[in-house]
């Protein structure tokens, strides 16, 4: 009997689908009766809002910072408000004469994040360069070897978000690490004691922990011991964020099956050693967006430390208008041109997120 | 008999209070044997050789491996399983490495070898399973066969006196478990010592010293393949072996 010889088909192309403009808008907008009428309802409601948002924010609006000017206008925005007050904004209540220091010490940290983000300057001296421009930073904001001194207090605005979120988000992810980790722990001592902080801290909002970071931490201090309200509220949005980013970290590591942590000990790796190069890579990258998710959000908590006096963007927005009468009616663009500051940052950090995610995500690619 | 390799005397394990796993386990292997152990699911095949590295805990006799009796010393923990290596049934390749840093992983932080001639050592050992070309690929990029071969090399970077092999082919498609059970014969033929537990028959004929049958975590019989397989000595083995190659 003689043997027949498989022979595979050969591999042809998959259909095409319509193609171009067209093809795009038929099957995505008007597939069928349920698709067209939301489209239509949608794009009425759009076509219907959009030019009257154009038209208040650009064919009707005031640019100039005059605020009798503005009175008259009545459907347009009055832009005047953003180019009279940007400099309160934007440093707060930092000595005017003086604000190119905070300027200065801002666009240093922001450098410092962009190239921190970027794998290219992921070697030894990006430590050396954190604590140089950190440094830098507090010189140039507090003064002293050659320039004035300025209270932290009247730190404000832009510069004081950034360092807020920036050393909480840096102190709080070893943190969260740690606690998480703690919680997995074999040792009901140190599973204990982080449960209890992660569910004590979740417990409260973030503006009581700055309320008693702020107001009641200081009435245990032993007299006369003073430590400034900024390194206090510091230290109250850190627990409050390193709490939250445990648990998102403690997901990852359930999801890493126990074969690997026993794999790692077959070959001899420490507990230590296992976590580092075994389930840390593996459970954070599959939290990424959950991590910055948290970010995202410590970055925005940041707003609440006005609840403390110490005025951050928001406060310094509400600072710079509350104290003018001739400018206090134009709140909305005020808080349209932080939002917009508010959003590029976060919207930075989701980009950033998706290309952390591909980076992570290489090992799964086929 | 020398001084055994590996010596069970009297070893018992509960999984939690009504488990009995392991029942009074007496069992010595001498330097280089090779042994395959058979047995019903549940019957307490690996529990036993995972008591071997300590990833279980036995909780009643003496367990010694290569001079050191296993116990809560877990410097001794560590000195043992830098001696054993284990493979396991679903391979448990750390997905986000390359296949060679998952070999030099541990002759790196463990063996604190320098990165060049642990690169080195584990290139030897992937040629040594014939797959020296996929070394920079991820694990989950390679077929079961493949990834299997790799675990295999990468529990040999230690150079282990011992190998134990938990189900290595149980997770494999039909046609991947040839290339597999190849490279275990051939490190069979060089001395090292070996613990598999396996249902390939065919392996077990081609490299065992002796097969080991266990039921209700109690070795059942232990004999040579030849006579395990024909000439079955209780009624339990016939019955087991009448199910598994009966079809």
């Amino acid at each position: 009997m003689s043997v027949r010889v498989f022979q595979s088909l050969p591999a042809r192309p998959a259909p095409v689908q319509q193609g171009g403009a067209i093809g795009w808008i038929r099957s995505n907008l008007f597939a069928d009766l349920r698709t067209t009428l939301s489209t239509l309802i949608i794009g009425g409601v759009l076509l219907w809002y959009l030019p009257m948002l154009f038209n208040w924010a650009v064919l009707s609006a005031y640019w100039l910072p005059d605020a009798q000017a503005c009175h008259p206008v009545e459907v347009g925005a009055c832009w005047g408000v953003v180019a009279e007050k940007y400099r309160l904004i934007i440093f707060g209540r930092y000595p005017f004469e003086e604000q190119w220091r905070p300027l200065v010490a801002t666009l240093l940290m922001m450098a410092l994040l962009i190239a921190s983000c970027s794998r290219a300057f992921w070697k030894p001296w990006l430590v050396l360069a954190w604590v140089l421009v950190l440094a830098a930073f507090f010189w140039l904001m507090l003064g002293g070897f050659g320039l004035s001194p300025v209270e932290t207090d009247r730190w404000g605005g832009l510069p004081l978000t950034l360092l807020l979120s920036t050393l909480s988000i840096a102190m709080a992810f070893p943190l969260a690490l740690l606690v998480a980790l703690g919680r997995r722990s074999e040792l009901p001592a140190i599973r204990t004691l982080c449960t209890l902080y992660v569910e004590l801290i979740r417990g409260v909002p973030l503006i009581s922990v700055l309320f008693m970071a702020s107001f009641m931490f200081p009435l245990f201090m032993p007299q006369g011991t003073k430590i400034d309200v900024l390194i206090r509220v510091l230290a109250g949005i850190t627990l409050f964020a390193a709490a939250y980013l445990a648990e998102v970290i403690r997901g990852g590591l359930q999801a890493i099956p126990k074969g690997q942590v026993e794999a790692a000990a077959s070959l001899g790796l420490s507990y230590w050693q296992t976590q580092r190069k075994v389930v840390l890579p593996q459970a954070l990258a599959m939290v990424v967006p959950g991590i910055m998710n948290n970010f995202i959000a410590i970055f925005k908590d940041t707003s609440l430390v006005t609840i403390v006096s110490l005025y951050e963007l928001t406060g310094a927005l509400g600072l710079a208008l509350n104290s003018d009468a001739d400018w206090r009616p134009y709140k909305i663009e005020g808080y349209v041109f932080i939002a917009l500051i508010y959003f590029a940052f976060c919207f930075a950090m989701s980009r950033y997120s998706l290309w952390v995610e591909a980076q992570v995500n290489k090992g799964k690619l086929r | 008999m020398s001084t055994p390799i590996i010596s069970f005397d009297k070893v018992n394990k509960w999984y939690g209070n009504d488990f009995h796993v392991l029942r009074d386990i007496d069992l010595n292997l001498a330097k280089g044997e090779r042994i395959v152990i058979c047995g019903p699911s549940g019957s307490g095949k690996s529990t036993l050789i995972r008591c071997i590295n300590r990833l279980e805990e036995h909780q009643q006799g003496r367990l010694v491996v290569d001079g050191i009796e296993l116990s809560d010393d877990l410097k001794a923990i560590d000195t043992i399983r830098k001696q054993v290596g284990m493979v396991f049934q679903q391979f448990n390749l750390f997905p986000h490495l390359t296949v060679l840093e998952n070999l030099t992983l541990s002759p790196m932080w463990v063996g604190k070898l320098p990165k060049k001639e642990a690169e080195e050592r584990a290139m030897q050992q992937l040629e040594r399973v014939r797959i020296a070309e996929q070394a920079l690929k991820y694990p989950l990029q390679l077929s079961g066969g493949q990834q299997q071969r790799v675990a295999i090399a990468r529990a040999l970077c230690l150079t282990p006196k011992i190998m134990l092999f938990d189900e290595p082919t149980s997770a494999l498609d039909p046609e991947m478990i040839k290339e597999v059970l190849d490279v275990m014969i051939e490190l069979a033929g060089q001395g090292i010592t070996m613990l598999c537990v396996t249902h390939e028959m065919g392996f077990a004929k081609a490299v065992a010293d002796r097969v080991i049958f266990m039921d209700q975590g109690q070795i059942v019989e232990q004999n040579t393949p030849e006579q395990f397989f024909n000439h079955p000595q209780t009624d339990r083995a016939q019955d087991f072996l009448s199910k598994i190659l009966g079809h």
